[in-house]
């Protein structure tokens, strides 16, 4: 993968800043200033992933048994999943300071 | 030299606009712009020329039609004036942030209010700093030179930025002169066809106006500044080669008897040649004066007006647009802000001239480098002097 875009100095922005590289902007990790985090409690999901379907950032996926999670690299801690799952088992964390 | 005939100016900008073999245009009427779009989409509808012909609802829609065709790699033409340019004003700085080669005439108009329609420089002092290259032309022979020029130039690899070719509304665009048209072989030997080094491609694909968060927008607006300001030399290029071509000489700042000048005048656009009689009537009576007349506009040519003034005493600066709240208007700012640094300082007179289509005389132009002899002799130079306001 090419240079993180977020490294360039200014005599190598591209013309344009034309974005010619596919998912580039994966390796802008935009869950950095999230103030609480998402926890599932695996015992009361029903893995119905009504969770993944409402993040706006699409970072909550599955994992190899179907419980979900969030990529911490880019989830901001928004708590639509657990306002919206319909069983509560998100509870949103604080992060530590 | 090529044949003369006798044509509206904007007919003749419309014609070298495309003679240059434009691929797409997008065409909005306003006053007095409008002569140049209703003419291009007759080449279009008669079939003299193959082109993307978008009219569109607004101006603002204009440039961002116009980005949209530059930016899959088409040669991308517009024009407008006065409040059209002042609809276009945010999509105007994006693109050359995009770095889309479009080409735009801007008929200039007065802003309103009070409305008015007629010829001033208030709408492009208002877009001074949005990133394009920009040029004076002075009549319709220069409208018609620098069109293929701005083309060059703006397409070039180390460029690849838009430009502007300003010239003044009605006194200009309704004018009808005796104008040198080019061959079509001269045209496509002077502007090889568009080699797009960016475009939208589903081949290749790629995005264009992404975000920049504040990691990177810093960088990329330093990145704008330098291609900008490193542009000069290949407008010099396209001047020579446009010498070479038809045989006529631009550069970037034009002067008018400059060499021996007691006293320099610094004036931008048609009004320039009423000031040329001004000054050859007071050369008869023995008076040294002068013009310096910008041509290049952006990027501002430092060295070559500081070439041009010399180390001339008495400055006079002609201002067309005001610049509310400040006592210095819009052209003002610049020579003085070129001075600063000089090690000779001149004496610096600013005159107000030509609002809202205020005819300026030679009777008045007379009188402005007559002041700035007096001053030269030792009169106080005085706030802006508003010629021909009545109190």
């Amino acid at each position: 993968m090419a240079k993180n875009p977020l490294e360039l100095k200014w005599q190598e922005i591209p013309m344009g800043f034309v974005h010619s590289e596919a998912q580039s902007s994966l390796q802008n990790h935009t869950g950095s200033w999230r103030s609480e985090r998402p926890i599932w409690a695996e015992e009361h999901c029903i893995r119905c992933g009504v969770c993944a379907l409402f993040c706006p950032e699409a970072c909550v996926r599955t994992d190899e048994r179907g419980y979900f999670h969030a990529d911490l690299d880019y989830c901001k801690g928004c708590s639509i999943c657990a306002h919206e799952c319909w069983t509560g088992c998100i509870k949103m964390k604080p992060e530590e300071a | 030299m090529g044949k003369r005939k006798g044509v509206e100016s904007s007919i003749a900008l419309a014609d070298s606009a495309a003679m240059c073999r434009i691929e797409a245009i997008s065409a909005y009427p306003i006053t007095p712009q409008t002569h140049i779009v209703e003419h291009l989409s007759e080449w279009v509808n008669d079939g003299h020329l193959e082109a993307e012909f978008v009219p569109v609802e607004s101006e603002h829609s204009a440039i961002s039609a116009a980005m949209g065709m530059s930016a899959v790699g088409a040669r991308t033409f517009t024009a407008t004036s006065s409040q059209g340019l002042a609809l276009m004003h945010e999509i105007l700085f994006i693109v050359p942030a995009m770095r889309l080669p479009i080409v735009m005439a801007v008929a200039n108009r007065s802003l309103s209010g009070p409305i008015s329609i007629w010829n001033d420089h208030s709408d492009i002092m208002a877009e001074r700093d949005i990133g394009w290259v920009q040029i004076f032309a002075e009549n319709g022979q220069e409208c018609f030179d620098l069109i293929p020029a701005c083309f060059r130039i703006s397409e070039d690899k180390r460029v690849h930025l838009p430009s502007i070719l300003n010239f003044d509304g009605f006194v200009v665009s309704h004018m009808i002169e005796p104008i040198e048209y080019w061959t079509q072989e001269q045209f496509d030997a002077y502007l090889p066809p568009y080699d797009p080094q960016i475009k939208l491609d589903v081949r290749k694909p790629s995005a264009m106006g992404v975000v920049g968060i504040p990691e990177i927008y810093y960088e990329a607006r330093r990145m704008q500044q330098e291609v900008l300001m490193q542009s000069t030399p290949v407008v010099l290029e396209a001047f020579a080669e446009l010498e070479k071509t038809v045989g006529r000489k631009y550069n970037l700042v034009e002067t008018y008897k400059a060499d021996d000048a007691d006293v320099l005048l610094f004036i931008v656009g048609s009004l320039a040649e009423t000031a040329m009689t001004a000054v050859d009537n007071l050369r008869a009576q023995g008076k040294k004066v002068g013009l310096v007349r910008p041509r290049l506009w952006r990027p501002f040519p430092t060295q070559e007006l500081l070439a041009a003034f010399g180390n001339v005493p008495v400055v006079g600066v002609c201002d067309r647009a005001m610049a509310f709240g400040m006592e210095h208007h819009p052209m003002a700012q610049e020579i003085r802000t070129l001075f600063y640094d000089a090690p000779n300082r001149p004496q610096i007179c600013e005159f107000m001239i030509g609002l809202g289509g205020r005819d300026v005389t030679i009777g008045d132009m007379e009188n402005i480098l007559n002041r700035l002899l007096d001053v030269k002799n030792g009169a106080p130079v005085g706030p802006v002097d508003y010629v021909g306001v009545r109190k």
